[in-house]
């Protein structure tokens, strides 16, 4: 077996999230090649199905980026998306699958620094977490 | 047909790190791709006629373009599918610079992978996607400003003078904001009630400007072009229609207050007219201080002066709504309390003033009638001190920024002293001498050489009482010497901060606050007018501290923003909102409790969607439990398929 490489989705809201990740590329900051990005309009429209549909496919994190509270572009969209993520973490522990596998993080425009260490800081979470167990589908 | 995919190269910034040769490769085995072309520069003009000629030729259902940030070139290519007759919203971007090669430039191969399957589910996306047309809403010319200072004043006759009507809302009884306390103004030395006085009147006589003093935001709904703003007019008690601000009432009334245009420096009644200049020239009745109004009955002095009998007692407050196209917000600026300085006396000390307390004693209508005295004693000071970046460019303690006013106005208020008490002497203690603006060199010069005013460059560490005497304790860091002065009075240079109240009324604008909690523009250096909420606009110091010159441009400038977006008489939104599929909505209304915007409604047991307000966040899609609300071009299908194939 080679290196675990994981694979971690990202859906980033374009408002601050997404534009972190531009500034960070932009600013040439290095992190590892972990996540997978998916640009959304705001975090709120981030159906737990999604995430749970990624875990399914054998993603080994999903990665939600919201705005700073009070910094919703759509009001209050992040708080609710938070609410959410806390309901699907305490889900996936039933289902047998670690929470921590999901994260819900706050980035701003401005915190492409932030991004970066974000995505550092999960990958060694999940690396630490080894691969999803799901990985490679169901055996029928 | 099918979809093509144009992989840019950036120069090297993306062909750099990715191998393109390899990427293509990949790409041109993704179903539905039938095009596949790079090219070193996508964005320039041979980059788009590449673009232009594969879709005519190929007949391209849709395309991807693999290149920088969405935020840069999405509409440049949306445009150019457009000339060539492909609907824009079949024009996908994958960011594969900014997310994959310029973060990850030490892993060719990661980034490289990690940049197809960007652009593997941006094709999924794409694969949903459907033409769409911008939505077109009609927009409702008239124009609110809040805040009725020297910027909303000018903001709003702007407006007015260009044909549009002005809903003009204050919270103070007059308006005239922080301008009408000034005593002259640098470099010019005019006198505020001089130039602004004019200003005032016209404004609030303009047949297209509505007047509201006394008011404030309570709500705002809607968006750019079809805002709804509730606003409160908060209970005067008086009549204003039979008020004509004669002053009588306030003689009778036994009630002494310390008076907030005056800064404290000398008393109102609990009935009152801001100041003599006011505009409206109305009286208001400080609920909380009159005895009347306390305990129900009793005094009435007031009333049975009143000649007009405009006193009624009788709440007349009320909320009213308005629809505004645009929004201009001019909520100026305060200064710091000189309590926070304890190194300074912690606001115990009578003749230690902050600058706006200074300026009132300077002005002719002010509490001494623009004689120098020292609050304490009523003494003439002779030696005066004047500290400059009392809270300002000092970010271990308070605030890292210039408040950019006040060496100006310390330099006008040190040469307005010499001109009160000849033979007084003026000491400023500085940091650096900013005189940035046409004639404040000169003005500054005049202070120093012609007037005898003496710069000390340093800060003061402390002031303190000694006898009857502030003995002021600095440092004069060009001589490197220890400076004790015994001056009779001491004048606070305190930092200019962000109204009160601004937060709550951004958060109700959804506009944002950046560093110090002034007003966030969208773009620092070109939009600075502009907030990210379409509609909104800034004038003045609610952004950033400004003299009087920055403040009136940038009124007019705002002014003029504003005029712009409600000429075309409508507004183009993107079309990627909500949509209901009716056949399978049960009308949960799960949907309506999502939404922050009442864009979504359940009627006759199925959802609805408002265009005009849907924002399209999508929160109701997650809400949906049985799929029936789709995002347009982001439906739920697109979304699934794309963390497949990400994930795959």
């Amino acid at each position: 077996m080679g290196e675990f490489k994981p694979v971690i989705v990202g859906f980033l809201c374009r408002w601050c999230a997404s534009a972190a990740a531009d500034l960070a590329g932009t600013s040439r900051l290095q992190y590892p090649a972990t996540i997978r990005p998916i640009r959304v309009n705001c975090s709120s429209m981030v159906d737990p199905a999604y995430i749970l549909r990624a875990l399914l496919e054998g993603a080994d994190g999903v990665l939600v980026g919201a705005c700073h509270p009070g910094d919703c572009h759509y009001v209050d969209g992040n708080l609710k998306e938070r609410r959410r993520i806390a309901v699907i973490k305490n889900t996936l522990g039933k289902l047998g699958l670690q929470p921590e596998r999901v994260r819900f993080e706050y980035i701003s425009t401005s915190e492409g620094l932030k991004f970066a260490k974000v995505a550092e800081e999960f990958t060694r979470q999940i690396r630490k977490l080894g691969p999803n167990p799901l990985r490679g589908g169901f055996d029928d | 047909m099918g979809y093509g995919v144009f992989i840019c190269h950036c120069g090297q910034n993306i062909a750099g790190t990715i191998d393109i040769e390899k990427l293509v490769r990949k790409v041109s085995g993704i179903r539905g791709v039938t095009h596949v072309e790079d090219y070193i520069f996508m964005c320039s003009d041979p980059g788009q006629e590449r673009i232009k000629k594969a879709i005519k030729e190929k007949n391209l259902e849709g395309i991807v373009v693999a290149a920088c940030s969405p935020s840069l070139h999405e509409e440049t290519f949306r445009k150019a599918a457009e000339s060539v007759g492909l609907n824009p919203y079949l024009v996908e971007i994958a960011n594969i610079r900014e997310w994959s090669a310029w973060p990850h430039q030490a892993e060719p191969e990661e980034a490289t992978m990690k940049a197809f399957k960007i652009i593997e589910s941006t094709v999924e996306k794409l694969n949903g996607d459907k033409p769409l047309e911008p939505l077109r809403l009609e927009v409702v010319r008239r124009v609110m400003v809040i805040g009725g200072g020297i910027a909303g004043i000018q903001a709003a006759l702007d407006v007015a003078e260009a044909g549009i009507e002005v809903i003009l809302v204050e919270r103070s009884p007059s308006i005239g904001g922080r301008m009408a306390q000034l005593s002259e103004t640098f470099p010019t030395l005019d006198c505020p009630q001089c130039i602004l006085t004019p200003k005032m009147t016209s404004v609030a006589h303009h047949p297209l400007v509505k007047l509201l003093a006394y008011s404030e935001v309570e709500e705002v709904s809607g968006s750019a072009g079809n805002f709804k703003v509730k606003v409160r007019r908060k209970p005067t008690y008086v009549d204003w229609n039979k008020c004509v601000g004669c002053g009588l009432c306030m003689e009778a009334c036994p009630v002494e207050l310390p008076s907030e245009f005056e800064m404290g420096l000398a008393h109102r009644k609990a009935i009152y007219i801001q100041f003599p200049q006011a505009v409206p020239n109305k009286a208001v009745i400080d609920s909380e201080n009159c005895i009347r109004m306390k305990y129900g009955r009793g005094c009435g002095l007031c009333a049975q002066k009143c000649p007009a009998n405009a006193i009624t007692f009788e709440d007349n407050g009320k909320a009213e709504e308005y629809d505004v196209g645009a929004i201009i917000v001019a909520t100026g600026l305060e200064v710091m309390d000189k309590a926070n300085f304890a190194e300074y006396g912690a606001g115990e000390l009578k003749d230690v003033l902050t600058g706006l307390e200074f300026e009132r004693m300077l002005a002719p209508s002010g509490p001494t009638g623009g004689k120098v005295v020292r609050p304490s004693d009523g003494r003439v000071p002779k030696e005066v001190v004047f500290i400059q970046c009392v809270g300002s460019r000092d970010p271990e303690n308070w605030n890292p920024y210039c408040s950019k006013i006040c060496c100006m106005y310390t330099a006008k208020q040190a040469l307005l002293y010499k001109h009160a008490v000849p033979g007084g002497q003026a000491y400023i203690f500085y940091i650096d001498i900013r005189a940035d603006g046409k004639g404040y060199e000169e003005f500054i010069h005049r202070a120093m050489a012609e007037e005898g005013v003496i710069y000390l460059r340093g800060r003061v560490g402390r002031v303190y009482q000694e006898g009857d005497k502030l003995r002021v304790e600095g440092v004069d860091t060009i001589s490197g010497l220890k400076i004790v002065i015994d001056a009779d009075m001491v004048v606070l240079a305190t930092a200019a901060v962000p109204s009160s109240g601004v937060e709550e009324l951004a958060k109700k604008l959804r506009i944002q606050l950046g560093e110090g909690g002034w007003l966030k523009e969208a773009h620092l250096k070109l939009r600075p007018l502009e907030t990210l909420t379409s509609g909104v606009f800034i004038a003045g110091a609610a952004q950033y501290p400004k003299d009087i010159t920055d403040t009136v441009s940038q009124a007019s400038g705002a002014a003029a923003k504003a005029v712009a977006f409600l000429s075309k008489g409508y507004v183009v939104r993107e079309p990627l909102i909500a949509v209901v599929n009716e056949d399978i909505c049960s009308g949960c209304g799960n949907c309506e409790e999502a939404c922050s915007y009442q864009a979504i409604k359940v009627v006759d047991g199925k959802a609805n969607v408002d265009e005009s307000l849907c924002e399209g966040c999508g929160s109701c899609t997650a809400a949906c439990p049985s799929g029936a609300v789709q995002l347009k071009n982001y439906d739920k299908r697109q979304i699934i398929k794309m963390v497949e194939s990400i994930v795959g």
